[in-house]
Formats: structure tokens, sequence, C-alpha cells
């Protein structure tokens, strides 16, 4: 079972950052389980084989003012995907992580210096945020650079980021991830 | 939170007014952008007595802006039309009924940012044909306006979006590549009824034209 984190404050966002993940895993046939960050017990991490942390609204960083509520990660080591905000979440999980602000919206190429998710060299994502993460290295390599880091993986665990959102136009990474 | 639709009139941004009221956000009012540019990548253009009358229906307040059409004019129209509601009905977000364009999607994001509003997509990335079913289930009424790609033909014009209008579409979908929701301008669509509206809009006149496999029905409703 894959657990989607919601982080959305509005549930009406929910439709736009939150269901499209679902569609991808329901028509994969994938088992899923949807919860708010706010309601997550250790149960549900305890049950899912991997986790996808969603993002959400460009306006949304309330969940920056809850980071409490994500202290489970570093001690999961389940797999974690985390995407925009969720890639925020990962990141800022660690020490000497450090939280910038910068606008990106819409389609932009990005290079994939090193394979990530099968996706290698120029590679057009969507992006829609207006924080991005710059990781400590001693625990995050990075994978893409685009003004900003791009997607990331933890050197010794398996959580992964990107501050794209695979859902739109990268939807393999969502899959490949499901398959590790 | 009190939201503002994009309207043109069609499934989708109808449906969407639909999905913010059943999240319970309040209708604020409606824009309608009436572009001269018939082949507008932003807007399907509806006619300006057909969306008062579909705001009417549903007891909104709309606001129409005309536009040349021309591609960053065109956002700054946009932008002026979003302006004006924010400061008449003091909206904090905006609704859109974008499903897979991130040409029309990104855009409205930014002027949105701009304006410090939400923006909220309701219908993004969903199965065109998912949005067809929720239609039938949620008891909208919506006829075929406008048919513009082969081998969608004069035909279709008037017929209303049903099962077994999902079952041809679907056919010709996987035959011929057509999206089958109309996304990508294939068709267009009106709505007649459906739960936001306080009464049904009936076709009173109705003028057909076109050539091929691109024909156009103009009607007059009540």
């Amino acid at each position: 079972m894959i657990l989607l984190v919601n982080i959305c404050k509005e549930i009406f966002h929910e439709l736009e950052f939150v269901r499209p993940i679902k569609d991808i895993l329901m028509s994969r046939g994938i088992k899923f389980k949807i919860v708010h960050y706010k309601e997550l017990k250790k149960i549900d991490i305890d049950n899912a084989k991997r986790i996808i942390i969603c993002g959400t609204s460009i306006k949304d960083n309330n969940f920056l003012k809850n980071m409490k509520s994500f202290s489970w990660i570093t001690g999961c080591n389940k797999p974690i995907l985390g995407i925009c905000g969720g890639m925020q979440i990962i990141g800022m999980s660690f020490r000497n992580t450090h939280l910038e602000k910068k606008k990106q919206i819409g389609m932009y190429g990005v290079d994939f210096e090193k394979e990530f998710f099968g996706l290698q060299g120029r590679v057009e994502v969507y992006e829609l945020h207006s924080r991005y993460i710059i990781p400590n290295l001693k625990d995050f390599e990075i994978f893409a650079v685009k003004q900003c880091p791009q997607a990331i993986k933890h050197k010794t665990m398996p959580y992964y980021g990107v501050l794209f959102h695979p859902e739109v136009r990268n939807k393999t990474i969502i899959e490949e991830f499901c398959r590790l | 939170m009190k939201l503002c639709i994009l309207f043109s009139g069609g499934k989708d941004s109808t449906y969407a007014a639909y999905l913010a009221k059943k999240h319970n956000h309040k209708l604020a009012c409606l824009i309608s952008i009436i572009s001269e540019n018939k082949d507008s990548f932003m807007f399907h253009t509806p006619s300006i007595e057909l969306a008062k009358i579909q705001a009417a229906a549903m007891n909104l307040p709309i606001i129409l802006q005309k536009t040349k059409g021309e591609k960053e004019i065109e956002l700054k129209d946009l932008e002026k039309a979003i302006k004006i509601a924010k400061q008449k009905y003091k909206i904090q977000g905006i609704v859109t009924g974008a499903v897979a364009s991130v040409y029309q999607a990104s855009r409205i994001q930014k002027i949105c940012d701009k304006l410090k509003l939400e923006c909220f997509n309701p219908l993004w990335q969903k199965d065109q044909n998912e949005i067809l079913e929720d239609l039938i289930k949620n008891k909208f009424n919506i006829i075929i306006t406008q048919v513009a790609a082969y081998p969608l033909d004069k035909s279709w014009l008037g017929r209303k979006i049903d099962n077994t209008f999902i079952k041809e579409i679907k056919i010709l979908s996987e035959k011929y590549k057509i999206n089958p929701a109309g996304e990508g301008g294939e068709f267009e669509s009106l709505v007649l009824n459906c739960p936001l509206f306080k009464r049904k809009l009936n076709i009173i006149n109705k003028k057909i034209y076109g050539e091929g496999n691109s024909w156009k029905m103009e009607v007059d409703v009540e």
C-alpha cells in the first residue's frame, strides 16, 4: 500500500494536488491510502510500503509552520517521495537545509546530470512553487538544478524529492518510485 | 472562501464552479472573456448574451471583459477583469476549468500570484472520460455547439452529452486520437442546465453554419 500524504490547507486543493497522483496509482492498480498530515497516525506509516508527500498550492506554505508533524520522517526508512512542498518537508527534516524564496510557474527545461527515476538529460517539467530548499550536501545528493535544486536523494535513506510536479508531465517518476 | 469563476459557459468551467460550491465555497461572481480572436489558446469565447443568461440562471453577477485576443494583451485584459472582481466582490480566489493545458493554467496561476489570490483548478489532470461521466452523474444538461475535428461533422451539433455520446466519442478518440472531452478544441459545449442553475435554459432559435468538419451552432436561449 502506498500512503499519500496530503499537505493542502484547503480541502478544495486536494482535487488539484492529491487526486492526480491517486489517479495515476489507481490506473496502475496500485493500492493506496490518502491521509492529511495533521491526521497521520503511526499505524498509517507502519502499514505503508512507500510514502508520497504530495504538493500544494503556491500560496499555501502552512505545512512549514507544522514541521513537528513530520518528525516521523527521519526514522521512517521506507521509500518516501516528496513533491514540491513534500520535497521541502523532506529537506527541512534534516539539519542544515535552508529554505529560500523563489517563484517558478510553468514549463521549464531541467537538465538531469544523473539518472533519476528514468529521467536523464534535458527534461521538460511543470513548476509551481514559491519556495525551494538548499539541502545539506552531507545528507543529500542533487540530481538536477534549474535556478535551484530540482531533484534530490538522501545518500543513505530511500528519500527522494522533486520540486516540480511529476503528475503533470513526468508521470514515470511516480510509476518508477512505486516499483522501488 | 469567496471565489470567482473563469466562466466560458461550457462544461468544464461550469463543472469547476459546481465543485467549488460543493466544497462549501461561496461563488461571488463569474468572469467571461469575450475574445475577438476565435483561435485564442487562452479562452473559449462564449457569446455575451448566453453568458449573461447563464449567470442570471445561477443568480450570480458576471463581469464581461472584451479582448482583441492578441497573445499577451488578452492576459492583461484577464488581469483587469480579475482586479475588478477582487475590488467589487472581495474575492479571495479564482476557479478555472483547466484540465490539461499548462499554457492556460500557468498563465492564470501567474496572474493570481501577482494579485495575491488563490487559484483552484479542480479538474486538473483529470481523466477526460471521467469528467464526461461525472457530468452525467451530476445531472448536467450539456449540448455540443461547435465541432472542429475529423470525423466530427454537422450531425454532432446540438447533441446532448449522455451515455451514448460518451460511447461514440470514446470510439472516435481511440480511432482518430481526438480528445474525448474536446480539450484540444475538437468540440465546444454549452450548459443548458445543472445543479447550479435555478432554472433550465431553453433553445428558442438556432443558426447552423460551417463546412466539412468545422461547424458551429449559434443559439438563442431563454
